[in-house]
């Protein structure tokens, strides 16, 4: 009888394996890099390599012409500035806020937290898409301090951009579900060193929460960098828009693909930069917190 | 002591003039361009233009991309935040005027005389909107593949039958020579679906709607001369003539081009490619006509006055200064659309006499009918495409016509009749 010795077998397995996981990495990488090649041919040949392995490949004729055509339709830079400045602003802001948030459900004692807490979380299930006009009809009758005093109505502003994306209750979840198992002994030695609330928060808390903050901050970043609806329902001048708004610039009457292409890739680098930077701590506070991507 | 009082009658004219431009009342336009810089740079010249020739209004432009524009138009009406001057899409109008978002323009007698009927946009009996181009669909084909199969060029006057035209596709699909005798563009989801294919239906006797009353689509959609019309439809997919619904957006583009596919469906605003491609081989033939006449869809993007505007009268005065021939001309030969005047298309680089593009305007002039002029055309274009992608995949003619028909009446039915009297 012929058979496979124990190390053949290993090997046989360790090469499934392998081809496994090459398989299920293709199939995240192939779009990506799609996109980036497709970025370097123009419009016909991108459309008749689409069919084919070709379309992965730098063949035909390639250049950077989509890219130099693309910053020239676009106001790319203006655009990244927007969506760097109303991205980093709300991130920030909305770790230091729903962090706080979180702290105050998972240790402070006051009437009601149970309450409000399931209320906040009953929020997931309402989509942005639902809220969406009955928080226009909010941000144009709110009140603001400008240049000429106090004017009503946020419309075409950074701030209708991040303030009503601060208040996040998924991040507050996060935080909370994080803070909440975090030893109870913790808290209680630096109140009987007489740390205040505060001390606590900003000393004791934050300083461990690392793979929390860059959770949150992934999430948020993601959904502030790929705003869509609320900038076309609220920002009417070309200098505030974000630069997911600018994608649709491309598609006219002929659709310029190449350049689509190319913008995308400008657009995706960020996000990629941002992940990378972080994935370190996203990845241990999802093992550790059991959170799903 | 002369070169002071010189100098202070330049300065007091400077301030004169400074006060004069800082006196003219602002205008706010919104355009659904963005991204493309020929047509922002034609429109700021007609603008710039405005401003410098008159000196009581300025007009603003703000540009929004066109995929999302009326999103950003309903949103604004939803926050009392609209501009004075708007343009939309020509089928989207009524809805617009319907809604309150838009008031009547208020053009000088004959402003319109010359203009293409499609680039006019009518509602309850005013004129809401005025395009500068109009857009037309024809078939594209190579005379050389017409010779070489012995087929005749068709023309405005005699069009290709529908029985005519069917036997062609046979023939050029018996041929092996092409994937698909016909490409009609099923890639194109959305709007194409009723722009390019509610006017086989009419040429068929059929449409989307009793246009005598608006109220209803009943007998008229799912007539026999609909029926007809659906099944005609399916067997361009049954026996293979052209791409289904499935089609690939990459062959829509390309088949044409690469002579996949040998007879094309069309807008004009693919010509200059295909030109391009073919050279003096493209013909751009009219419609078949199936027994009620050769129809192609009309009106494309025109402008209009919002309800909110302050200043109508101003809006209507730039308006009809964009109707001059020579900006109708630039947009043309800037982006290829068809000019709304035939005087303008006499000066146009493509549509005037012997142009490339010359045979559109014919089309636009003689074929043109535009989408039924409803508010409820918004949600009747959704269920006409569903239907006939439905009819397209194998489904029951008479059974999908009569589920689109009821859809739609009901529809109507909801919004108290759309303003039409029920």
């Amino acid at each position: 009888m012929n058979t496979m010795s124990f190390e053949t077998r290993q090997n046989l397995l360790t090469g499934l394996r392998y081809a496994l996981l090459i398989l299920i990495a293709a199939i995240f990488i192939f779009p990506i890099l799609f996109m980036v090649m497709s970025s370097l041919k123009p419009d016909l040949q991108l459309l008749r390599d689409s069919a084919s392995l070709r379309a992965f490949l730098p063949v035909g004729d390639i250049s950077l012409d989509n890219y130099a055509d693309a910053f020239e339709r676009v106001p790319m830079l203006q655009f990244a500035f927007n969506s760097v400045f109303t991205t980093a602003v709300s991130v920030g802001a909305s770790l230091w806020l729903n962090s706080m948030a979180a702290f105050s459900f998972a240790f402070l004692k006051w009437r009601g937290k149970t309450i409000v807490l399931s209320l906040i979380i009953a929020t997931f299930i309402v989509p942005f898409e639902v809220i969406a006009i009955p928080l226009l009809l909010v941000v144009n009758n709110l009140p603001w301090i400008g240049a000429g005093g106090i004017e009503i109505g946020w419309l075409n502003t950074y701030h209708v951009q991040i303030i009503p994306f601060i208040a996040d209750s998924l991040g507050i979840f996060l935080f909370y579900q994080y803070f909440r198992d975090l030893p109870e002994e913790l808290i209680e030695a630096a109140r009987i060193d007489g740390a205040s609330i505060w001390q606590i928060y900003a000393r004791i808390i934050m300083p461990i929460a690392g793979p929390i903050l860059a959770t949150v901050a992934i999430l948020k970043f993601l959904v502030m960098w790929n705003a869509y609806i609320w900038p076309l329902m609220t920002i009417r001048s070309e200098e505030l828009r974000p630069i997911m708004v600018g994608l649709q610039y491309f598609f006219q009457l002929n659709t310029a693909w190449g350049e689509i292409m190319a913008y995308l890739s400008v657009v995706t680098i960020p996000v990629l930069i941002f992940y990378l930077a972080l994935q370190r701590a996203f990845i241990e506070s999802i093992a550790t917190s059991g959170i799903k991507g | 002591m002369k070169k002071a009082a010189s100098l202070l009658v330049l300065a007091i004219m400077l301030v004169a003039f400074s006060g004069l431009a800082s006196a003219q009342t602002e205008l706010s336009l919104w355009y659904h361009g963005a991204g493309n810089e020929t047509e922002r740079s034609i429109l700021l010249g007609i603008i710039d233009d405005f401003n410098a020739l008159q000196s009581d209004y300025a007009v603003v432009l703000e540009e929004f991309p066109q995929e999302s524009y009326n999103s950003s138009i309903v949103a604004a009406a939803l926050a009392g935040d609209l501009p004075d001057i708007i343009d939309v899409d020509g089928p989207v109008m009524p809805g617009w005027a319907w809604a309150g978002y838009m008031v009547p323009l208020n053009l000088s007698e004959g402003a319109l005389d010359d203009f293409l009927p499609g680039a006019i946009g009518t509602w309850n009996g005013d004129v809401y909107s005025v395009g500068l181009w109009d857009a037309a669909v024809a078939l594209l084909a190579l005379e050389s593949t017409l010779d070489a199969h012995g087929i005749r060029v068709p023309t405005l006057d005699a069009p290709w039958t529908g029985e005519e035209f069917d036997d062609i596709l046979e023939q050029l699909q018996a041929t092996g020579d092409y994937e698909y005798a016909l490409d009609l563009g099923m890639a194109w989801t959305g709007e194409w679906y009723p722009y390019a294919f509610s006017p086989l239906l009419q040429s068929f006797g059929g449409d989307m709607i009793d246009r005598d009353t608006y109220l209803s689509a009943e007998g008229v959609l799912n007539g026999d001369e609909a029926v007809a019309f659906g099944e005609w439809w399916q067997s361009l997919f049954e026996r293979g003539l052209a791409a289904g619904t499935s089609q690939d957006g990459a062959d829509r583009e390309t088949c044409f081009i690469d002579q996949t596919c040998a007879v094309q469906w069309n807008g004009n605003w693919a010509g200059l490619g295909a030109l391009e491609a073919h050279g003096d081989d493209l013909l751009f033939l009219p419609a078949p006509d199936f027994g009620a006449g050769s129809t192609i869809g009309a009106a494309s993007w025109q402008f209009g006055i919002s309800s909110a505007s302050e200043n109508p009268e101003g809006a209507s005065a730039f308006i009809e200064f964009a109707i001059q021939d020579e900006y109708l001309a630039a947009f043309s030969d800037g982006i290829g659309l068809i000019p709304a005047t035939s005087s303008a298309a006499a000066i146009s680089e493509y549509y005037s006499e012997g142009g490339p593009l010359e045979v559109f305007y014919g089309l636009s002039n003689e074929q043109a009918l535009v989408r039924p002029v409803t508010p409820g055309y918004a949600t009747m274009a959704l269920i006409f495409e569903k239907a006939l992608a439905d009819i397209a995949n194998g489904a029951d003619v008479l059974d999908t016509l009569d589920a689109a028909v009821d859809e739609i009446d009901q529809d109507i039915e909801d919004n108290g009749g759309y303003g039409f009297e029920m």
